[in-house]
């Protein structure tokens, strides 16, 4: 049996593949659509915080001899704290002015965070080993998953579910939402904003060294693992409508399978796949999948 | 005598450059309802939202209780027991009119239950599952006031509330007011719309280019109104 020549394993392999990106591409522009719709912040430094992940990972395990279950705890933490940093230091004072400067500066932060990681750590890639309990394979007859992987869809797909329940469906989550539309009456209703707004970067921010953990035992870690991301991950964010956090997820998924789909049936043009749906989507519907029209 | 339940003296603010309360003192008392009138321009908003913290650079002295708050953020000041009900009532698009309701947090005991509230706004039960926007105006302004009822400040700032609406919502959120009345509410109500002020106001005094020019209570109000027409008047 072939579908358009192509035996179905194949296809089904590729499909695996980009639903294994499709995860970190989710969970990137989750928190990217996170941190653009309550702060209006483009956040550059995504891609650095998911980098700053992968190291806490390899940290964790080299230098505190850690399991990778510490890690998956401790990264995110760890690169939340460094979000807190970052919101309270700097983004704080530029809120009020144009989205340019917030795109500026988080793309200084990410220069800086880039050069110093690249300073202390070498441009090569560092270590890190698949956690034995996901050694091997799970063989389900038409496809077969290699353990790691299959938690990594299954992991990011926990967390994305996670985090959209909790700021669609919880109390906190609607003040999150209210906030965005209009943050003084919030305040006036005896909400402290100031601390939503820091949590929202806080979340966005762990969101990313949670992906940057999960990408440690895959993808080679390196300070400019983040840079060749962060630019796929904006079209996913822009092509799902900007601030919808299930058009983020959504689209971060299906660009993924459509992106592993087009290394089956035209090799060629599967790195720039993503970036011609997001044109397309521009075309015929500049507010995304999911946006609102402004 | 009991202390005023907002005392402001002397209060300056500034949106940026612009220099937009120049000085303004009021006090209100313990279930009083004071009544700002005055032309478009004149600082009536700016003087809810300065007393409420929203304008982040105002001095002199604005006194919640007895309690000083020229120092602090807006969210700390409404947990005070003051309820804002803005003029562009701030209803929430992307949450259900029941989201509206149930989103400003409960800061003092006391606030109506939600059973009692839909049997005060029936046509907000109907109404429940819309999105916020998809009321009418009348609609948007009874949940505007439902909402801080329901969270318990017993100091309402309610900011020109008959807006462009029609004689008969007009007439049934004077309804609401005189029962806030008659429950002992403590009310700041800015207005346009003279006759609606002056059937509700104990006392109303008159703003113009951002400090208050007179103060006068109800009984005084006709003695009052040739120059009521001179200060309102285009």
């Amino acid at each position: 049996m072939e579908i358009f020549g192509f035996p179905p394993q194949l296809i089904l392999g590729q499909v695996l593949i980009g639903l294994i990106n499709g995860s970190f591409y989710a969970l990137l522009s989750l928190g990217l659509a996170i941190i653009f719709g309550l702060l209006r912040v483009i956040n550059f430094a995504h891609g650095a915080l998911y980098m700053m992940g992968a190291f806490a990972a390899w940290m964790t395990q080299a230098w505190l001899g850690l399991n990778f279950w510490a890690a998956l705890v401790i990264a995110p933490l760890a690169v939340g704290l460094f979000g807190l940093v970052v919101e309270r230091a700097f983004l704080r004072s530029i809120y009020h002015l144009d989205h340019l400067y917030g795109l500026l500066l988080t793309f200084g932060i990410a220069l800086l965070i880039e050069g110093m990681y690249r300073y202390w750590f070498g441009a090569a890639g560092k270590p890190f080993t698949t956690p034995d309990v996901f050694r091997g394979i799970w063989d389900l007859g038409f496809v077969i998953v290699p353990k790691y992987r299959g938690f990594v869809v299954l992991a990011s797909l926990v967390t994305c579910l996670a985090v959209w329940l909790l700021i669609e469906r919880t109390r906190l989550g609607s003040y999150l939402r209210a906030a965005t539309e209009n943050p003084d009456l919030v305040s006036c209703f005896g909400i402290n904003v100031s601390l939503l707004t820091a949590s929202a970067y806080v979340l966005g921010a762990a969101l990313a060294g949670l992906s940057g953990v999960l990408a440690a035992p895959i993808y080679q870690v390196t300070p400019l693992m983040g840079t060749n991301l962060i630019i796929v991950v904006f079209a996913v964010v822009v092509t799902g409508g900007m601030g919808s956090l299930s058009g983020a997820i959504i689209t971060g998924y299906g660009m993924g399978v459509i992106e592993g789909l087009t290394k089956v049936f035209y090799p060629a043009a599967s790195s720039v796949v993503i970036f011609v749906v997001m044109a397309l989507m521009l075309l015929l519907r500049p507010a995304g999948l999911f946006g609102k029209e402004a | 005598m009991p202390d005023p339940v907002l005392s402001v003296t002397d209060l300056h603010a500034w949106y940026g450059e612009s220099h937009v309360l120049h000085g303004v003192t009021l006090d209100l008392k313990e279930g009083e309802t004071l009544a700002i009138l005055g032309r478009n321009g004149a600082g009536k908003t700016s003087t809810l939202r300065a007393i409420m913290g929203v304008i982040p650079r105002r001095s002199g002295s604005v006194k919640i209780h007895g309690r000083e708050t020229i120092r602090q953020k807006s969210h700390a000041i409404a947990r005070l027991g003051l309820a804002y009900v803005p003029e562009e009532r701030g209803i929430f698009a992307s949450l259900t009119a029941q989201e509206n309701l149930l989103l400003p947090p409960v800061i003092s005991p006391g606030g109506l239950a939600i059973e009692e509230i839909y049997e005060l706004f029936p046509n907000l039960a109907e109404r429940r599952n819309s999105p916020g926007t998809r009321l009418s105006g009348g609609e948007q302004q009874m949940l505007a006031i439902a909402r801080v009822l329901r969270a318990g400040g017993r100091t309402i700032f309610l900011d020109e509330p008959t807006e462009g609406l029609a004689p008969v919502i007009v007439e049934r959120i004077a309804e609401v007011v005189a029962m806030l009345k008659t429950r002992g509410y403590s009310m700041l109500l800015v207005e346009q719309n003279l006759a609606f002020a002056q059937a509700v106001a104990d006392r109303t005094c008159v703003m113009e280019h951002g400090h208050i020019i007179e103060t006068f209570t109800a009984a005084d109000a006709d003695s009052h109104a040739a120059s009521l027409q001179n200060h309102l008047g285009v």
